[in-house]
């Protein structure tokens, strides 16, 4: 794997040296379980505290408003339908929820389910650049709806949603405000001292923590039913025994991220930006998908005008570049993605589109040695075509 | 590679040459449960990752659901009896599949299909003949292809029988090993074609119209000509007690399903078109020629006279039942009947 160029740390990134050695050493050391009040149980509650503060300090929120997930799908599953299930169980009437018609199917899916047990679910449109309309937002809001839930930085295209503003027209309304951070974290300032949403949902794998670990954090006085019954685990909020090592990893990534967030952005633009210079020095006929001016440090959505984007990535692949068409969850069908054709492409330019996306152990070699194959490929590809 | 045995071991095969394999498995349907899902691409999977080869699925269920499942229909509905097989064979898997192939840098598709090809080394000229395990064949559902085709076509099992192909599996630990044969059509896997031409246009639910005797006679009524095959015999429902009935034809323009007895099956001279002659051309001169006019039919001897616009004119010998519209007739020399000289789609009987 040692030549491989890794472009897609927007599906998953690896995991730094200093949390798989701290995970393994717990995974070694600490079998306790943290509901048991002895010794072994007390060690492993400390680290799962631990997890929780260094969290805590990185959103800026309180520790006790995190709870413990198997990642954002869980958070988002559980955001969506526990508040609007606990609102509905108070007043037994239909509830208004709002979305971006470009959110992950993690809240896509959970919106539909909402919508067919008789909720009213609508979805924001966007632009061509990928951001919502505040106007239209403003609009939506005189409605009143119970909830609001913001993608805040597009897993597919980088694009970065004003949270700040939103989150303030939605707390004027008095609507409840969740945002899914999961792409966000680590490479943007989630910060809910400025953006004062009510839940926020992250995984730890997006940003050089473990897969199978994230958590939502619910502030205090909302109210969200819980999702996993059982135990007395989280509060009562979801049950079942913690993922130790994990939370553990997740919570030593959160701290890593805090302490050199501003570093890794910079570092990240850089490599992204030489990319995009290369592959416009070197690839006729490409266009940048998103508003350059809200976007991920590390995300670069392209359109290769005339190209299949499926093929594409298994080409690439083979000659060692690692990438993906859309969304990773998207692998194996052929459906244009969604976040795309909201902005105005075309179902065959949205089939056309490449997702690069940079992150930890990447380098500018690396980035050089991609945009030679990946310019060799598309006009591989563009030559097949014009052939057949 | 499907997910099943033949092509689990052609990969196999492949890789113990020492070629650099890529695995690839075609996935042309999104329904789960049927051929080509997501769980035979997982058994595909598995194997290539045994193999140590690299693995792709390509989605092709759009365009197969209109080039080959639509026609499907359309072609029942047009009183012929389709055979998709053909055209999987020719437009995806050594088209689709091998434009992908020299995207991927690769020179050659290889499936588990049983035929052979032959380069002659002197013209270097492709040749395709049956396979080794003449109960195994599947060189009728090749005659589609073209000489740029069958060059970059490979079918390591053609010299195989089906039990060894079985047995290597299963000494290479390879999880398909055992799975079923599969006889149906793909996208049909209870073998009621019917439904899924009801489904696909579900106007022809409605569709009734009349049986009737060579002379015209009305003997009753069915259920849409999508429903019958020419030599179907069993379930027309007709009350005939003192002989047997068989579709003889089926006059689509004006609904009805033509029966009679199983002479008025017999045609001793009908037509073929869209022929494809392995060569690249037609030959000048009628030839002899064995002519298979079914997947499990032993084949007849014909003079096989070309004609104006890819069509050709069979002559048979002997005449042959049941020569069914839609099917495909393909050629194979008349002394050993193992070369296909070429094939083409069965047009109908000339009376």
């Amino acid at each position: 794997m040692s030549d491989r160029v890794y472009l897609d740390h927007n599906a998953t990134t690896p995991l730094l040296p200093e949390v798989a050695e701290r995970m393994s050493r717990v995974l070694h050391e600490v079998y306790g379980n943290p509901s048991s009040t002895h010794a072994e149980g007390a060690v492993a509650r400390r680290l799962v505290d631990t997890a929780r503060e260094q969290i805590a300090a990185l959103l800026s929120v309180n520790p006790r408003e995190i709870y413990f997930t198997a990642g954002a799908t869980e958070a988002n599953n559980t955001a969506l339908i526990g508040t609007v299930e606990e609102a509905r169980a108070g007043s037994q009437t239909a509830q208004h929820v709002v979305a971006t018609a470009v959110e992950h199917p993690s809240i896509e899916a959970p919106l539909v389910w909402l919508d067919a047990q008789g909720h009213r679910v609508t979805r924001l449109p966007v632009d061509e650049a990928g951001l919502i309309d505040l106007a239209t937002l403003d609009a939506v809001l005189a409605e009143g709806p119970r909830l609001v839930t913001i993608i805040w930085a597009n897993n597919e295209t980088g694009v970065i949603q004003p949270m700040a503003e939103i989150a303030d027209r939605v707390k004027a309304c008095g609507a409840l405000l969740h945002v899914d951070a999961t792409q966000a974290v680590g490479k943007a300032d989630v910060d809910l001292s400025r953006v004062p949403a009510d839940l926020l949902s992250l995984s730890a794998h997006k940003f050089n923590g473990p897969k199978g670990v994230g958590c939502l954090v619910v502030k205090t006085g909302v109210e969200c039913a819980p999702r996993s019954l059982g135990g007395p685990q989280e509060r009562r909020f979801r049950g079942g025994t913690e993922n130790v090592a994990g939370i553990a990893g997740l919570g030593l990534a959160a701290q890593l991220a805090s302490a050199d967030l501003e570093d890794r952005m910079q570092k990240y633009a850089a490599l992204r930006d030489h990319l995009w210079e290369a592959l416009t020095a070197n690839v006729p006929k490409l266009r940048r998908n998103g508003d350059v001016t809200a976007m991920l440090c590390n995300t670069l959505s392209v359109e290769f005008c005339g190209v299949a984007g499926d093929v594409l990535v298994q080409s690439l692949d083979l000659e060692g570049v690692a990438a993906s068409a859309g969304a990773a969850c998207h692998s194996g069908s052929i459906h244009p993605s969604h976040v795309l054709t909201a902005m105005g492409r075309s179902a065959e330019e949205a089939l056309g589109c490449l997702r690069l996306s940079v992150g930890f152990g990447v380098d500018e070699a690396q980035i050089d040695r991609a945009a030679a194959i990946i310019a060799e490929q598309v006009a591989k590809l563009r030559e097949l075509d014009t052939n057949r | 590679m499907s997910g099943g045995v033949d092509s689990s071991v052609a990969a196999a095969l492949l890789a113990r040459e020492d070629f650099d394999v890529v695995g690839v498995t075609m996935q042309l349907s999104g329904d789960a449960s049927r051929c080509c899902s997501l769980e035979d691409a997982d058994d595909a999977r598995r194997v290539a990752d045994r193999l140590g080869v690299r693995f792709f699925v390509a989605n092709y269920a759009d365009r197969f659901l209109e080039e080959v499942i639509e026609r499907f229909a359309d072609d029942y509905l047009q009183g012929r009896t389709p055979i998709p097989c053909v055209t999987c064979n020719s437009r995806f898997k050594f088209d689709h599949l091998l434009a992908r192939a020299s995207a991927f840098g690769a020179d050659q598709v290889a499936t588990g299909h049983y035929a052979r090809i032959e380069i002659d080394a002197k013209t270097g000229a492709a040749h395709l003949f049956r396979a080794r395990d003449r109960n195994k064949d599947q060189s009728y559902f090749l005659f589609e292809l073209t000489q740029e085709q069958l060059l970059r076509a490979r079918f390591p099992l053609g010299d195989m029988h089906k039990d060894e192909v079985r047995k290597l599996a299963r000494e290479l630990g390879l999880g398909t090993a055992d799975k079923p044969e599969s006889q149906e059509i793909c996208f049909v896997p209870d073998g009621d074609y019917a439904a899924v031409v009801e489904t696909l246009r579900p106007e022809a639910k409605a569709l009734r119209g009349e049986f009737v005797d060579r002379e015209g006679r009305v003997l009753g009524t069915h259920r849409g000509i999508h429903h019958y095959t020419v030599g179907q015999r069993h379930g027309l429902g007709i009350d005939n007690a003192n002989r047997p009935l068989y579709v003889s034809r089926i006059d689509a323009e004006r609904g009805r399903i033509v029966v009679g007895d199983r002479e008025e099956l017999e045609v001793s001279t009908g037509r073929v078109e869209r022929v494809n002659w392995i060569a690249g051309n037609a030959p000048a001169e009628p030839v002899r020629a064995q002519v298979q006019i079914r997947h499990r039919h032993a084949g007849a001897l014909t003079w096989l006279h070309p004609e104006a616009e890819a069509r050709v004119r069979v002559a048979f010998d002997e005449p042959v039942e049941a020569f069914t519209p839609g099917q495909a007739a393909v050629f194979y020399d008349a002394e050993g009947g193992c070369e296909v000289l070429g094939g083409g789609w069965i047009a109908g009987p000339i009376r």
